[in-house]
């Protein structure tokens, strides 16, 4: 492929050098990482396909086996299907994304640019809680049309809100943790496995006292306390604070063994 | 800038003992062949290594402890990758162009560097030599003082290596420093200013293309011989052409004589092909390329 060049004016190379501000950086990261998720099948089918069958499949099932629960099916599956959507971008897509990142340098070409590694991370948190409020706004309406009809109040509002950034960061620490440990296809393969270890065992969907009394260590797993703090806040319109200390234990873990661990290349 | 720098990596010393300056302004070229330690240097200068032992400054800054403030002010081209297989070539440009406070125009980069036609296609379709181009563009966009490309042509069409080139040459030209490794020769005599010779870790020579060319020796004359050569070749070669000549073998089929390439040395080397029973394939007259400098340094060819 050749194409006739023009040479450039004398002096359009002449340095001017500097680092854009930082909130400009930011948010280019955060657009740019929100694109990059949205544009790929996969993990589209992972964060809004998954949770959708899981809803519709629960509810089917529910029906069928003769489960019942304190509320309605629908009541008491969609906040832990939301939760299981926090858990699949923050945690799944997360992981494998950056974990191609540094198997394809984009870490170590980013690495060299002004932006700043704190900068990077607000990006990548920007783009997930971008991501998570378009699975929340399918998902809510999915299980809207199936009769969804959560308890609205203050503090429960407070708790979603609380549940979904306390837990945003949690899971993305430990996605963090695996991306920046392994190699991209066995990151690949863990992030998908124990998002399905989770959602099959982990206390999200289901609330923990259908696990009998294997119900309290799961309501420590992080996806566990997510869950049941989704659910306090939408079935019953309160606050956990349980849960959310469950969430933040994780995340300085997370954090901790990530900054010790992570590899950039 | 980089001073007596040491760097092992289990029992291989990438980098054993070098020191080098780069003068603001010019292009340097760090050449070497593959595995010389060329890239660990490069690296070490943008801040992705930190030196085991020794001193490196960039622009008088520490990569390492002045990194944020040394980021903004230097551009790097990195070998290969740096960019998400799924993001379109443009798209990837203006992200890295969008960091920087007073960039380039994108499409004034993209024109330059024949980027139009694939602007949109993702980067895992684009060739090697676009990818490059890509690389070398988000290097630049930013405005730099002071640019490192790690083999910017490598594996490039002619075409793509002259507009690399250009654009190389128009950077110095609006005052902008380039530091560049390559393993190829003629690179290194087309762009450089300055060139340092580097070899196991070691810098083995230093100077202006010409000054090492010209350095030692005048003329060369390379013999290459249909079979190939018995052992004493050299130096019964070597004493036949006496004092101020200097023989060495490259292959087995080929020598390198180092001397006044004048009537009478050549006389005396078909008359020692003749006494030999050897049959010439090729006898090339030419001035000292860096190839030879490095041979004659090395005994070794600089292969690819």
């Amino acid at each position: 492929m050749t194409c006739p060049t023009t040479p450039a004016r004398r002096g359009a190379f002449s340095p001017r050098p500097g680092a854009a501000p930082l909130p400009r950086m930011v948010l280019a990261q955060a657009r740019m990482e929100t694109r990059l998720l949205l544009r790929n099948g996969e993990q589209l089918v992972l964060a809004v396909v998954v949770p959708l069958i899981v809803l519709v499949g629960g509810i089917t099932a529910a029906r069928h086996v003769g489960l019942t629960f304190s509320h309605s099916p629908v009541d008491t599956l969609t906040p832990g299907v939301l939760a299981l959507a926090v858990l699949s971008t923050s945690f799944t897509s997360l992981a494998i994304a950056t974990g191609f990142e540094r198997r394809y340098g984009v870490l170590k070409r980013l690495g060299s640019s002004p932006l700043p590694r704190s900068g990077l991370l607000a990006g990548k948190v920007g783009a997930l809680l971008v991501v998570e409020v378009l699975q929340f706004v399918v998902i809510g309406a999915v299980a809207g049309l199936l009769g969804w009809s959560p308890a609205v109040s203050a503090p429960g509002l407070l708790g979603v809100l609380a549940c979904v950034l306390v837990g945003t960061a949690a899971f993305a620490s430990l996605g963090l943790l695996v991306a920046g440990a392994l190699r991209a296809e066995a990151t690949l393969a863990a992030a998908n496995l124990i998002y399905l270890l989770l959602l099959a065992g982990g206390a999200v969907v289901f609330p923990t006292d259908s696990y009998g009394p294997a119900g309290r260590a799961l309501a420590l797993l992080p996806s566990g306390a997510l869950g049941s703090g989704m659910r306090t806040a939408l079935l019953t319109g309160g606050f956990a604070v349980g849960p959310l200390l469950v969430l933040a234990a994780w995340t300085v873990l997370g954090t901790l063994l990530t900054v010790r661990t992570f590899r950039w290349e | 800038m980089v001073e007596d720098l040491r760097m092992t990596y289990g029992d291989k010393r990438a980098v054993d003992g070098l020191s080098l300056t780069v003068a603001l302004g010019s292009v340097t070229a760090v050449l070497g062949p593959n595995g010389a330690g060329k890239t660990t240097v490069l690296e070490t200068c943008e801040g992705y290594r930190r030196p085991q032992a020794g001193r490196v400054r960039v622009l008088g800054l520490d990569p390492q402890r002045q990194r944020r403030d040394l980021l903004p002010r230097i551009g790097v081209m990195l070998q290969d990758g740096g960019a998400w297989s799924g993001v379109r070539a443009v798209e990837m440009l203006r992200h890295i162009a969008v960091m920087h406070a007073h960039p380039l125009p994108v499409p004034m980069l993209v024109e330059r560097l024949g980027l139009e036609s694939c602007g949109r296609t993702p980067y895992r379709r684009l060739s090697g030599g676009q990818q490059q181009r890509l690389a070398l563009a988000m290097a630049v966009v930013g405005r730099p003082e002071l640019v490192f490309v790690d083999e910017p042509t490598a594996g490039m069409d002619p075409q793509a290596r002259r507009d690399t080139w250009d654009l190389l040459d128009e950077l110095r030209a609006d005052g902008v420093s380039i530091v560049l490794t390559t393993h190829y020769m003629d690179e290194a005599e087309r762009l450089a200013d300055q060139v340092h010779v580097i070899d196991q870790g070691r810098l083995i020579a230093s100077g202006s293309p010409s000054d090492l060319t010209r350095g030692g020796g005048t003329s060369t004359i390379r013999l290459v011989v249909t079979e190939p050569f018995p052992p004493s070749a050299p130096a019964s070669l070597q004493a036949t052409l006496g004092d101020g000549t200097v023989v060495r073998a490259v292959t087995e089929h080929s020598l390198l004589i180092t001397g006044p390439a004048d009537a009478s040395t050549l006389a005396k080397v078909s008359a020692w092909c003749d006494e030999q029973g050897v049959l010439p394939e090729s006898l090339t007259l030419g001035q000292r390329t860096l190839e030879d400098v490095f041979l004659a340094i090395t005994g070794r060819e600089l292969a690819a």
